[in-house]
Order: structure tokens, then C-alpha cells, then sequence
């Protein structure tokens, strides 16, 4: 790809042909407000609010048009200012007002992007207010969608089709009654949404937002316990509970992606049910033992099966330092090679 | 298989017999315009009537003949005489026009419009020398009207098909030189040069490539593709195939409402024809060149009408407007292959360009905008109908000459064209020369044809709010500044409507109009503020009478219009009060009524009801004040 | 495992699941993937949605058949003629590679005499695959390569597995689709470490990193790291466990994180098996079905609470770290083993850290030989990596394979029948498959309060035409029974399963399936054949 140079609003910047406006200017780390863009999708041009002038004459949207050696950008003319500020005006006068208890506040593209614009107390209310009362869809478990808040940027409608190729969602109704829908309007649970949750995380305002969601105070970088794909995530922790997982972006296995056993399925760690001390049976129960008395107890009755009476099952869900242990314990201890564990179902 | 001379041949004989033959010919208009009048029924009239009394004639049933202030028409012509042109037919006519006319030799001069054709007949005037016609040219209706639509034989007849045996004798770029020659115009609206698409068409890469015709016609009170589908469906297919020749392409669609069942009909059983004749499918007129045609019911959306939304349409997805940058349909339109989408009329107009020749076509209208137009004249005009005019004549001759003027003695205010994209132009417009790039300059445009004719009592800043309810609803939803912003423009015209404009409205609303234009995506947003910034343009002191004074001085919008009634002019009769829906109006016989204004809800049927001799209501606005109710609250 | 070892040397996916969307061709068979791997299949669905053929043999038509050019929707259990039959098809039709053949392969000419019997017509006979749909699927995976091939338990969980997986190493080595990128075998691993604990010697033949216990030079080797005398007879496998404890012959068992009382084939006899034990030793994260048969329990660590590596499907070795502490006195496994042992007074078990196991596998592993925490610090690397210095190889084979001559095998094959067939008795074929929202025996998901409420009982999957047939609605509860067992569950009627097919999940301990399915074994690999077995259907 052959390298270009465009200038915008008077800054020279390199870019790759291929590339689109928006593009060139983040890779240079110059903000143009957007909406609808997301770097894991197609662009879509839909939210208008990444407009430019392009060599002094056409109003362009960014994120669609494609670099060219040579363009001149203005992200600052007049009429450029005019349309987006209009336009994140129209958003802002069909968006509620409830950004303090809001999943995205303080992450919320269109709380950028009404910044960056300037909306003031004074302009807030020059258009005639009107936000939508739809019911929120609280059917999946994981995350509720509130219609109220979306904004139509169409990245989770975009999403589940080019990303999850699972087309749960799309477009339905015209108008201003346009909605990101299920097939028939159903709740989300009853679809065919599998609860992957990338559309959650990708929606700029909160939209489609995890339930009962907690901000970690740190995250641990670790993989997914579940199938053998082996996904990178973030563990999300606060105090000495995991609240939160995400999908790592660096991994190369998923890159970012995640299903939902292995973005939603992490409860099962602070569950109350876990096991807590070693357990002896005595007189038919379970009975909560020390290690010692465990350990004790454990030692004496091996002792007295090594060889070939002795068995052991290893795990296909344990580290790999756990089984070679294991393995090295039935064979080096026990002296037997009857070791093997459930790769077989 | 018969060769083309001597498919003529069969099908001129069959018109010959019919129009020459030593019987009267009864054709009627039943079209769906003329069915909705009533048309059927005369129909059915004629051949009892016929049948009872041994009358002898064939019933013909053409398409829509043009004048819908006249529906049901229908036009006999006997032997060796002009054709008389029936007005506003009845049953009860039919009797009478058979007994009179058919049996006897008395036209019934005061039943007609006039008569047309060879020859003359007595006490009845040419049509075509009335104002109302005469500056008429039925191009693209030429057939409408004349020929049995579901009869192919009176099509080719009529010159049918002919472009298209011309056409296969030419290379495809000489079809596409001639096209451009002619200098049409697409007739969709946009004004594209048509030559130059069929061009780039026909230079595009591709092994497969569509023909495609646009007939989702959805502007409100538009309808002139519906009349050209269903009086000579043959034209549009053999535009069509024309087009697939032209540009190589060997399938062809027709995007058309579903609304429109009849125009279905009538383009499957032309279709079926056209096989049958060897017109379409493989090898057609026994040359290498094969074609099909696809019809495609449209779900209603008007923003389907827009090319990318269309073509999307066809291939079952949601009809939205691909986002720009994109290529043209041309190179990249159905299933992403080079597509030519015209219209209906610019598809109809080309067999006669290929027959006649470029010369011919270029002959009338103006330099940049040649052949004719077509409108659907509507509104307060005298005769409402479809017309179709050499490009270049004036808005003040269609409307007072063809139109006959304001309907019932009222003054002209404003004409709208276009449609929901177009814009009002006021009485000093109306000298404007009819053509894409005049009205483009007055603000408004040519669009699909409507013309709405408005008069004093037309408000205009409901005019306004009317067009972007319109846009509002249909706008497909995906960007911001349509789906917002149409409904924006929409909120702050109701408020307006509603007396709650605000100080700065008109400022806000032509910010927000230019804002729309410029930031959405596909042609529906871009121009659904038109109507908003034409109604401003020109009307801007009725915008500021709403809100300025609450006063609507249409007497229009009914929160800023209150009625009373007069006391020197009541005379007591009690029409209105019986007549008042919400019991507003108190008075006893003969004595002076007044009408209670906090229960009045403005449905002005008192003013309805007063006799002309009293003439005791009148409208007024600003409202009157409401008096207060009286309270017995006492404050503790 | 063993089936692929044999014939390419190496029982690993060979190539990576990044190289799954550059393919030209993707032949899904036995796997759900978009259910079981769904990360994995967003792959598949790319390269499909970028144009690849992506052909699909599955029994039922399962989520990815939306994708799918060719859906080859075969008898479940005929695995062998489906893909034999296709193979026959590209050699007759002259589209074998023979330069790979002839270069990098052996034993190719007995392997085409084996072909004879499956031809077209015998093979839609057996498969009930229209023949022209498998000469189209054939010609396709030939010519239009790279071809992948990606398949699961619906290839290895029958009695005659092996040859499954072998015609399926035979289709790649006929097209040379090996030892290049977005082609290969690639077995999906079903748990996050299935192939680890391979890798690390929990397999009762091998030693860490598929060295043989009968070899007398990795017995030497073995001895010498960790100064004991090993033995050198094979161990038992899973199954073969349960018997011998069954027969009074193992007394004392030590259960890792696992839950046969839901997992094993013939449940019933594995759990019988357990109360016959002297001593039985649990170690998990939750009292199991099967912890509550143990004289010992264990609160083992869970992986957020540990350090350490697993080892992906794909062969790819990640470090997995410690996030929060575990709970009450749960350790890490690792920590508990090393314990028993010094408890036992063994030497050799007294590690600091997790690292240092590491190094001590790195040391005895060969394909382990260059990893380091150290290392894994800057992401995961795939073996084999045998020196610190190695990168670790995304495509396996591209030199030579593994096997002792370095040169593939072709395995001559011939069909055979599943163990147990439907009868008039027993007349439908029960199979079994996973649900995207619970993973196993559901000790884990069953307890995350949102995947139960997606996915809370079990439903037996069964066509509309044998639902009419028994009078059964959608919803309706239903016996269902084999010669081994019998359990409950729910009606899902759906044209999913063909006429004659019913299939469950096995994740429910209220309707346990495996009371129902066949124990009988593949004598090479000994897994047992969960996907056939016959039942039958009684509405409650």
C-alpha cells in the first residue's frame, strides 16, 4: 500500500491508501468526533457526526471517505460546524437526561461528543425535547436493553452480523419509530441472540449495558476456563471477588472476543457453594476435617494401595503444572501408571 | 416463428378491422382512476343497455385518458366520424347516450368534453382547441387511453415494438448515441441525462448486468406511472428491453407498489405477450440477444424509490440508501453488479426515440430539458387530472389555461411541485418556465410531477408541517440528521400550527433545514426541508403571524381560529346549534345565538350550516379570548 | 489422540485456529461448533462469509448449517464411508496429490485398494447422503484448497473412532493438505486443558510430552529426573479404571475435578463402581454428584485463584494468573498433590512456585523444552518449542511428520457398523451434544444464575414426524430408555434431528443421560460411543 499525505485542518499527516479519513486522522492521534465508527467494523456512515469539508467544497463524512495525496481536510469549516453541531443537538434532545445514574457515564461517546461540540445549558434547550418511553428489555440476564437510550449508531446491529455472524438484531420500523429490533420485536431472550455480549461492550452509550454491572478496581490478565479455544480475558476484581470479565485484545486466539460462558460465566467463583475445608466422611456424612486430619488420613490409606490398587483421575480443567504433578505423584509415589483423566468425553 | 413485418402486419390488420370496422367503438377509461368513479360500471351498463336493445358495438377498455375531473370518460367513435369524448358518465346516461347516439344520431352535445379524430360532428366541440388541451402533447401517453393495454396487438399496432426491431439493427452504441442525442432527461426526477447513464451502462465491467425500472411511485398525489403501466404496459417493457440491449445486460426488474395490483396485472399479462410474440426471453426477433423481465412488488416505503434503497429492496434486504461515497449503480447496483435503474416514463419514452429518432424527440421543449412533462395536477384548480406538456411552457399555463383556473372562483396563492421534495412558489413565480433547471432555481424542483395548486385558504406553514409529516414517517431511520431532524422540523411547525411558536423559530428551523440538507445521507433527507425553506422563502410573514400574533391568516390551524356569530346577521334559525357536535352554540328560536368559545373545538360546522342568506358565522384569528369561568372558591 | 499419533505422528490440531479464516475450504464433521467452540467458529463463519466453502457433515442440522454451502447430513455413526466415500471420489477423479504422496507419504497403495468398497452407491446406502452431494463435497475440499478439516467428539466418541479420525488424516494426506497454512486435521479440545494434561503424561501409556512408559529409554530418563524406579507397564485407561474397580481389583481412586457420576458413559456402572471402592479421594471446587460418593473431599482452587499455564486447543501454552485468593482453605491443586506426597514422605514434590514445575516439565519435555514463565510473560507460544530461543510452530508437519519413518500413514480402512443400532425394541438412535450455555456436567455454569436461566432442564431434541408418531407435543415430558438406563426430560420438537434421531445434552443432573449411553469402546483410543445408542421413547 502506497503511502499519502493529506492535510488536516493545516497539519500534515501521513497515511496508507486504503484508509479512510478517519482513520488517517486517528492513527495520527487527532480526534474527529464519531459515533456510529467502531475500528472492528465496516464503517457505516450513518450518525453524520464525523462530517468534514473536503478541499474546500464538499461536505464528506469521514469515516467513509477514502485518503487521497493531497486532500485537505477541514474538520473546523463553518458549515461543518453547523451539521454536526446540529446533529449531536438532535441526539441530545432525543437522549435522556439521566447521565448520573447512567452504565455509561463518564464513558459515554455521546457525552463526548456533545462536549466536543459545546452544548451549553443555553443550547440544551433549543430544540423541542422529546425521548422516547419504550419499555427496557430486561429479558436476558446478562444485559438489559433500553431503546430509549440508542442512538441507531447500528454497531451492535453491526456487530452480531459482520463479527458474530449470529444476525440476532437489525433495523425494524422507519421513521423515528426506527428501532434495533429482534425478528418480531420479540424480548432478547427470545431470539436468537446468544448473549455473547459484544454487542454490549461495543455500544457507545448504554443502550444495550450489562446488568448489575461493577467497575473492577483492577483487572488480572488470565484465560478462559472453559472450552479449549483458550480465550485471553481480563479478570475484572474488586477486594477478593471477580465482578467483571472481558475479552483480552491482544490475545491471538480471540482477540478480544468472547462467548457468553466466558464473559457472564464467571459467578460460579465467589459462589457460597464452594468448597471451603477438606471434608471427611465419618459415619456416612461429609464432615468438615483439617488439612492435617485430611492429610493424615489421605497418606495412610495410599500407603497402603500402591501399585497397581491405586488409580488416578486427572483433570483436562487443571493447570498444566497441576497434572504433570499429579501424574509424577501416581507414578514416582504410587508406582503405577493407571493415570489418565476425561480428554476422552 | 413469425418475423417481425409480419407480426405487424396481423396486429395492424386487427386494429384496422376495429377502427374502420362498420361499428361504433365504445372505449372507456378504466384504469384504476377511472374504476374508482365508477367506470366498471358503465362498462357493465353499456353491454346490458347494448344487449337489451340490439345495439351493435365493441366496448374497448383503454387506460387512463387524462382528465380525472371528468371520470368516467368514454369516448365512442362511429363510422366515418370524430370521436365524442363522454363526460362524467352515469348509468343513467348510458341508457340515454345508447338510445340517443348509438341507435339514433344525436350526440347529447351537453354530456361531452368535445370530440377529437378525423371528421366532425355537430354542436361539438374540438377538444383539442380548447385551452385546456391545446397546449398539450401526449408523448409518453400516446397510447393511453386509446389502446386495449392488455392487447398487445393494438400496441405494436401503434408503432409497438418497432424501437426495438430498429434497435437490433443498431450496435449498442449507436442505440446509446441516439438516446443521448435526444437529450432526455430522467424523468424520475433527478433530471440525469439519460444517454449518459445507459452510456455508462453499457461501459461498465461485467458479465451480468440488470436492467432495472422504478416504478415505487410514492410521492402523495402522484400517479402518472400507474396510468402509463396501466394503459401501455408494452412501452415501459420495451424501453426495457431496449436498455438491456443497449448496455448488455439480460435481466430485467420492475420495482413496483404492490398498491398498484391492476398495474401488476396488466405488466404480467404483458410480459406473458411479449413471450408469446418472441419479445422477450432467448433469442429475441431471432437475434443473439436474450432477455427477461422480473416483477418485484415493493412493501410501500417511499425511500425505496431511491435507487440503492431500491436495488437493496429487490434482493430482500431492508431498503435503505447506501451511504456515499459509493459507486454509482451503474457500475455496482443489484446484487452489486452494473445496474441501469430508470424510471418508468424514461424507459416509456425510448422506443419512441429509437422510432422517431433523437431529432424528433428533441424537437419541443427547451434546450437543456427536451420532450415533454408529465403532472398530476391536483388541488384548488378547475380541471385536475394528468397532463402532459412540452417542457418549457409556464406554471400560469398550466394552471389557468389547462387547469382552468382556481377551483371555485378562489384566488391563487402558491403551487407546489415536486412532492415532499419539492417546494411552494408563490404568484410572482408563475411566469417560470417549466423545465429541471428553472424550478431547481425557484427553490423547488420537477421531481416525480405532482402539482398541488393552493389558494387563500391553504395555510402555508401547515403546508410545511403536511410535507414533513410525510418525510418524518418515511424516512428509513439509519441517519441522524433525517430521523431526527425531519422530526424536529416537524415538532417545531406543530407548535407553530398550535401557537407555541417561539421567538427564533423561523431562525431554528431554517438552521435546522440547512443542517438536515447538508448532513443526510440519501436524497429523501436532503431534501425534505425544502418544503420548509420554500414555505419560509416566500411565505415568511404568515410564519410570523403564528407566531408573532397567534394568527393563522389562512384560518387554517385550528388552536389560533376561533367562530362567532354576528348579531345583526343571526337570525335565530338554530341550525347551528342542532348541527354543533359538542353543544357549544346556546340561543333560543328567533333569537341571536352565541357560541360558547371555552366548549368551541373549531370544526366550523356552524359556518357550514348557516344559510347563505344570514351568512351570521365568521371565522376569526387570533382566537378571541376565552372568557374565565366563574369561581365560587373562597379562599380560607 | 491415539488416531493421529499413529498416522500423522502427532495427535494435536496441526495448524492454528487463526488460520481457520484464511482457508479456502472448511470441512466441519462431528463438531457443533458455534455451540461447543464458539470463539473458534466465528472463524469458521468468516471465512465462510468471505466466500470459502465451508461444507458441514453433521447427523443434524446444527447452527452452522446457516453458513454452510453443503450440509452432508449422514447417519450418525457412518463417519468412515461418508468420508472414504469422498476420498474415493477424488482419487477416481484424478485429483489426488500426488507429488505430497509420493514425497511425504507411505503406505498409499494398499490404502487405495481399501477404497473398493466404498462407491458411490454403497456409500449413500450406508450414509443416506445423496451420492451427488458427496462427489460435489469432494471435489470441492480437492480443488479448492486450502482445505481445513475441524472436527470434535461427534468423530471420536464412537466404538470405531479411530478410523474415524483416520479417514479424516486420509482425506487430508490424499489432497496434501498438511504441513501448510489454513489447512491441516484439527481437533477441537473440548476442555480449557485437555491438551495439556496430554501434553503433561496424565495419560496412562505416556510420560510428559508422549514419551512411552514401555520404552526403556524414557523409563531411564524418568528414573534418573526424579530418583524413584518407574514402572514400565501401560496403565489403564478411564474406562478400563472403572472396570478394575468394578471387579474389586482398584481400591483406592484419586478423583481430580472431575464428575463421572454425570460424564461416564453407562453412568450407572461407573457409580455402582465407586461405592465399591475402599477409599475414594475427591478434589474440586464444589461438592459434586460424584464428591458426595468420596471419604475425602478437597477444596481445590479455582483458576482465578491460581497461578500456572493451560495449553489450548491449538497447542498454544497461556499463562493463567492468580486474581483473587480461594475461598476459606481451598490450595491449588498442585499445592495438595505436593502435600499427599510429603505427607508420604516422597521427595521431589517441595516447589516454591508454579515456575519451577514449569522448568522441571521444560527439562523432561521435549516440545516443553523452551518455555519459561519467563517467556510467557509476552503471550503464549505454541509447541513445539523445544529451546528458548524457539518461536513455537503455528503449522505442524511442514518438514516431516512424527511419526518413526518422519513420512504420514495412509490407513486402510473398511466400515463397521456402531456398537447398538436401533431395533424394534429400542427403535430410535439417541446421540449427544452440548449446550452454548453450559459447559460438561454443568458444576460450573449451573451455578451462574443467568445461564440457568437460559438454559435450566434438558430437552430431548426430536423430529415432529416422530413426535406426531408418539402422540408427543412440544414441552411434553418423556421416559426415555436404553438397555442400560432410563431418565426423564422435556420434548424440544425440531426438525434439527431427522426422522429417527433424538439427541440430549448430558449437562443436567436431573435427567442424567449417561445412564442411557452405550460403554462400548474404540480398542485403540478407548472412548466410549456416547453419540450412538438405542432408545426408546414413552410419554409420561
Amino acid at each position: 500500500m502506497s503511502k499519502v499525505t493529506l492535510t488536516i485542518d493545516g497539519l500534515q499527516i501521513p497515511a496508507k491508501e486504503g484508509m479512510t479519513v478517519l482513520e488517517a486522522a486517528q492513527a495520527s492521534g487527532l480526534y474527529i468526533p464519531n459515533l456510529c465508527n467502531h475500528p472492528d467494523l465496516k464503517p457505516a456512515g450513518l450518525c453524520r457526526v464525523c462530517v468534514v469539508k473536503m478541499d474546500d467544497w464538499k461536505i464528506a463524512i469521514s469515516c467513509k471517505l477514502p485518503v487521497k495525496d493531497g486532500m485537505v481536510i477541514s474538520t473546523e469549516d463553518p458549515e461543518v460546524q453547523q451539521i454536526r453541531k446540529s446533529t449531536v443537538e438532535l441526539l441530545v434532545a432525543n437522549h435522556p437526561m439521566t447521565c448520573l445514574t447512567c452504565e455509561a457515564d463518564g464513558d459515554c461517546e455521546l457525552q463526548r461528543v456533545a462536549h466536543y461540540v459545546g452544548i451549553t445549558q443555553e443550547n440544551l434547550n433549543r430544540y423541542r425535547r422529546s425521548v422516547r418511553s419504550i419499555p427496557i428489555d430486561r429479558s436476558n440476564p446478562f444485559f438489559d436493553f433500553d431503546h430509549n437510550k440508542c442512538i441507531l449508531c447500528g454497531i451492535c446491529v453491526r456487530t452480531c452480523d459482520e463479527l458474530q455472524n449470529i444476525n440476532a438484531i437489525d433495523y425494524a420500523q422507519r421513521g423515528v419509530d426506527s428501532i434495533i429490533s429482534t425478528l418480531a420485536n420479540k424480548p432478547i431472550a427470545e431470539s436468537r441472540c446468544e448473549s455473547c455480549g459484544e454487542c454490549v461492550i461495543r455500544c457507545p452509550v448504554a443502550a444495550l449495558a450489562p446488568k448489575g454491572a461493577q467497575e473492577p478496581m483492577r483487572e488480572v490478565k488470565s484465560i478462559c476456563s472453559y472450552c479449549g479455544v483458550g480465550c485471553g480475558v481480563m479478570l475484572g476484581v474488586r477486594g477478593q471477588k471477580v465482578v467483571s470479565v472481558e475479552g483480552d485484545r491482544d490475545n491471538p486466539v480471540n482477540k478480544g472476543s468472547l462467548c457468553v460462558k466466558g464473559r457472564f460465566g464467571y459467578r460460579f467463583i465467589n459462589h457460597p457453594e464452594r468448597l471451603k475445608t477438606p471434608l471427611i466422611k465419618k459415619n456416612g456424612t461429609l464432615e468438615e476435617a483439617s488439612w492435617d486430619e485430611a492429610l493424615d488420613l489421605i497418606a495412610e490409606k495410599f500407603s497402603n494401595s500402591k501399585g497397581d490398587k491405586f488409580a488416578a483421575l486427572a483433570s483436562a480443567r487443571i493447570t498444566n503444572e497441576d497434572n504433570y504433578l499429579i501424574q509424577k505423584f501416581t507414578r514416582a509415589v504410587m508406582g503405577t501408571n493407571n493415570i489418565d483423566h476425561c480428554a476422552r468425553l | 416463428m413469425m418475423n417481425f413485418t409480419e407480426i405487424q402486419e396481423q396486429a395492424r390488420q386487427e386494429w384496422d378491422s376495429l377502427q374502420s370496422g362498420s361499428v361504433p367503438v365504445i372505449a372507456v377509461g378504466t384504469a384504476t382512476c377511472g374504476r374508482s368513479a365508477g367506470a366498471l360500471g358503465v362498462v357493465q351498463a353499456f353491454e346490458e343497455e347494448m344487449s337489451e336493445k340490439g345495439v351493435e358495438a365493441h366496448i374497448v377498455e383503454v387506460g387512463c385518458i387524462g382528465p380525472c375531473y371528468a371520470e368516467p370518460l368514454v369516448n365512442i367513435t362511429k363510422p366515418g366520424r370524430a370521436t365524442v369524448a363522454y363526460k362524467n358518465v352515469t348509468k343513467k346516461m348510458v341508457t340515454e347516450i345508447v338510445d340517443n347516439y348509438l341507435k339514433g344520431d344525436d350526440p347529447l352535445p351537453h354530456y361531452t368534453l368535445g370530440s377529437f379524430g378525423e371528421g366532425t360532428v355537430e354542436n361539438i366541440p374540438r377538444i383539442l382547441d380548447t385551452p385546456s388541451f391545446k397546449p398539450q402533447e401526449r408523448r409518453v401517453f400516446r397510447n393511453c387511453g386509446v389502446i386495449d393495454p392488455t392487447n398487445i396487438n393494438h400496441y405494436i399496432a401503434n408503432e409497438g415494438y418497432n424501437g426495438l426491431s430498429k434497435a437490433l439493427t443498431m450496435t449498442q452504441s449507436e442505440v446509446v448515441e441516439e438516446m443521448k442525442k435526444s437529450g432526455l432527461r430522467g424523468r424520475g426526477g433527478g433530471g440525469f441525462p439519460a444517454g449518459r447513464k445507459w452510456e455508462a451502462g453499457l461501459n461498465a465491467e461485467g458479465d451480468q448486468k440488470y436492467v432495472v425500472c422504478n416504478a415505487d411511485e410514492g410521492d402523495p398525489g402522484a400517479f402518472m406511472d400507474r396510468a402509463v403501466i396501466e394503459g401501455d404496459p408494452h412501452s415501459v417493457l420495451e424501453g426495457m428491453i431496449i436498455a438491456g440491449y443497449a448496455i448488455g445486460a439480460d435481466t430485467g426488474y420492475i420495482y413496483v407498489r404492490a398498491e398498484y395490483p391492476l398495474a401488476i396485472r396488466r405488466l404480467e399479462r404483458a410480459i406473458e405477450q411479449a413471450h408469446e410474440k418472441g419479445f422477450l426471453g432467448n433469442n429475441i426477433l431471432g437475434t443473439d440477444f436474450s432477455f427477461d423481465i422480473n416483477i418485484f412488488p415493493g412493501a410501500g416505503a417511499f425511500v425505496c424509490g431511491e435507487s440503492t434503497a431500491l436495488t437493496l429492496s429487490i434482493e430482500g434486504k431492508r431498503g435503505m440508501p447506501r451511504v456515499a461515497p459509493r459507486p454509482r449503480t451503474t457500475e455496482q447496483g443489484l446484487y452489486d453488479k452494473p445496474t441501469l435503474l430508470n424510471n418508468v416514463k424514461t424507459f416509456s419514452s425510448a422506443p419512441m426515440i429509437i422510432t422517431r429518432g433523437a431529432e424528433w424527440f428533441a424537437s419541443i421543449g427547451t434546450e437543456k430539458s427536451t420532450g415533454t412533462a408529465i403532472f398530476a395536477l391536483t388541488g384548488k384548480v378547475n380541471n385536475c387530472g394528468l397532463i402532459e406538456v412540452p417542457m418549457g411552457i409556464t406554471l400560469r399555463e398550466i394552471i389557468y389555461d389547462i387547469g382552468g383556473g382556481v377551483a371555485d372562483g378562489g384566488r391563487f396563492k402558491a403551487v407546489q411541485t415536486g412532492g415532499p421534495s419539492g417546494g411552494c412558489l408563490p404568484e410572482s413565480l408563475l411566469d417560470t418556465p417549466i423545465d429541471y433547471d428553472s424550478l431547481d432555481e425557484a427553490g423547488s424542483i420537477m421531481g416525480s410531477g405532482g402539482m398541488v395548486v393552493m389558494d387563500e385558504k391553504t395555510c402555508m406553514v401547515d403546508v410545511a408541517r403536511y410535507f414533513l409529516d410525510f418525510t418524518e414517517i418515511e424516512s428509513c431511520g439509519q441517519c441522524v440528521p433525517c430521523r431526527l431532524g425531519t422530526k424536529q422540523l416537524l415538532d417545531i411547525l406543530k407548535d407553530i400550527c398550535a401557537g407555541k411558536g417561539k421567538k427564533g423559530d423561523i431562525d431554528l428551523l431554517i438552521e435546522l433545514s440547512q443542517s438536515v440538507h447538508g448532513g443526510s445521507v440519501c436524497g429523501l433527507g436532503q431534501t425534505a426541508a425544502n418544503p420548509v425553506l420554500t414555505t419560509i422563502r416566500y411565505f415568511r410573514d404568515e410564519f410570523e403571524a403564528h407566531i408573532n400574533d397567534k394568527c393563522c391568516p389562512a384560518k387554517v390551524c385550528k388552536p389560533l381560529i376561533s367562530f362567532r356569530i354576528l348579531e345583526d346577521k343571526c337570525a335565530g334559525c338554530t341550525l347551528c346549534a342542532k348541527s354543533c357536535p359538542v353543544n357549544a352554540i346556546s340561543g333560543e328560536k328567533k333569537e341571536v345565538h352565541v357560541i360558547d368559545q371555552g366548549l368551541c373545538v373549531q370544526c366550523g360546522v356552524c359556518m357550514e350550516k348557516c344559510p347563505k342568506k344570514f351568512s351570521a358565522v365568521e371565522c376569526l384569528s387570533p382566537k378571541l379570548p376565552v372568557a374565565p369561568k366563574e369561581t365560587t372558591e373562597v379562599v380560607a | 489422540m491415539a488416531g493421529l499419533a499413529t498416522s500423522l505422528g502427532s495427535g494435536a490440531m496441526t495448524n492454528s485456529i487463526a488460520e481457520i479464516s484464511g482457508a479456502s475450504t472448511i470441512f466441519a464433521i462431528g463438531t457443533n461448533t458455534t455451540q461447543a467452540h464458539p470463539v473458534l467458529a466465528l472463524q469458521a463463519k468468516k471465512a465462510a462469509r468471505e466466500g470459502a466453502n465451508l461444507i458441514v457433515a453433521n447427523p443434524k442440522e446444527i447452527d452452522l448449517c446457516r453458513h454452510a454451502t453443503i450440509h452432508l447430513q449422514h447417519r450418525p455413526g457412518t463417519d468412515v464411508a461418508l468420508v472414504m466415500g469422498m476420498i474415493k471420489v477424488i482419487v477416481d477423479a484424478g485429483l489426488a496429490d500426488m507429488e505430497f504422496i509420493n514425497s511425504r507419504c507411505e503406505n498409499f497403495d494398499a490404502f487405495v485398494d481399501s477404497l473398493a468398497e466404498f462407491d458411490l452407491a454403497s456409500v449413500e446406502k450406508i450414509t443416506g447422503v445423496p451420492g451427488e452431494l458427496i462427489s460435489k463435497a469432494a471435489k470441492i475440499f480437492a480443488s479448492e484448497g486450502p482445505s481445513s478439516i475441524l472436527y470434535c467428539m461427534g468423530i471420536t466418541q464412537h466404538c470405531h473412532g479411530t478410523d474415524n479420525v483416520w479417514s479424516l488424516s486420509n482425506l487430508a494426506l490424499v489432497t496434501g493438505n498438511l504441513g501448510k497454512a489454513s489447512a491441516g486435521v484439527n481437533p477441537l479440545r473440548g476442555q480449557n486443558n485437555v491438551q495439556g494434561s496430554c501434553d503433561m503424561g496424565a495419560l496412562p501409556d505416556v510420560y510428559p510430552g508422549y514419551q512411552k512408559v514401555a520404552k526403556a529409554e524414557s523409563k531411564k530418563k524418568f528414573e534418573a529426573a526424579w530418583g524413584v524406579s518407574l514402572s514400565d507397564q501401560e496403565g489403564l485407561t478411564h474406562s478400563e479404571i472403572f472396570d478394575d474397580i468394578h471387579d474389586g481389583k482398584i481400591t483406592a481412586l484419586y478423583l481430580i475435578g472431575e464428575n463421572p457420576y454425570l460424564s461416564e458413559a453407562n453412568a450407572n456402572h461407573a457409580i455402582e463402581s465407586m461405592n465399591r471402592l475402599d477409599f475414594l479421594v475427591v478434589q474440586d471446587i464444589f461438592l459434586t454428584e460424584t464428591a458426595e460418593l468420596a471419604d475425602v473431599v478437597l477444596p481445590a482452587a479455582s483458576f482465578a485463584e491460581k497461578n500456572g499455564t493451560f495449553s489450548n486447543t491449538e497447542r498454544r501454552i497461556q499463562r493463567i494468573r492468580k486474581a483473587v485468593d480461594a475461598p476459606g482453605e481451598a490450595k491449588p491443586d498442585w499445592q495438595i498433590v505436593a502435600a499427599i506426597a510429603s505427607r508420604m514422605g516422597a521427595q521431589g514434590f517441595d516447589f516454591e512456585d508454579e515456575a519451577q514445575i514449569m522448568n522441571e516439565i521444560a527439562s523432561l519435555t521435549p516440545s516443553y523444552g523452551g518455555i519459561s514463565y519467563e517467556r510467557l510473560e509476552g503471550g503464549g507460544i505454541q509447541w513445539p518449542c523445544p529451546t528458548q530461543d524457539h518461536p513455537g510452530t503455528p503449522t505442524l508437519h511442514v518438514e516431516k511428520f512424527g511419526t518413526p519413518s518422519g513420512k504420514a500413514q495412509f490407513m486402510p480402512l473398511s466400515f463397521r457398523d456402531s456398537a447398538e443400532l436401533p431395533d424394534d425394541e429400542y427403535p430410535f438412535l439417541l446421540t449427544t451434544d452440548r449446550s452454548l450455555f453450559h459447559y460438561h456436567t454443568g458444576s460450573m455454569t449451573r451455578r451462574v444464575a443467568g445461564l440457568e436461566q437460559l438454559d435450566s432442564e434438558e430437552f430431548l431434541k426430536i423430529n415432529p414426524k416422530d413426535a406426531a408418531s408418539l402422540g408427543l407435543e412440544d414441552n411434553e415430558v418423556v421416559q426415555i430408555a436404553s438397555r442400560r438406563g432410563q431418565t426423564q426430560a422435556k420434548t424440544k420438537v425440531t426438525k434439527i434431528c431427522p426422522p429417527g434421531l433424538v439427541s440430549m445434552t448430558f449437562h443436567f443432573a436431573e435427567s442424567p443421560t449417561n445412564v442411557l449411553t452405550s460403554p462400548a469402546l474404540d480398542p485403540v483410543a478407548k472412548i466410549p460411543e456416547t453419540k450412538v445408542c438405542a432408545v426408546k421413547l414413552e410419554k409420561v
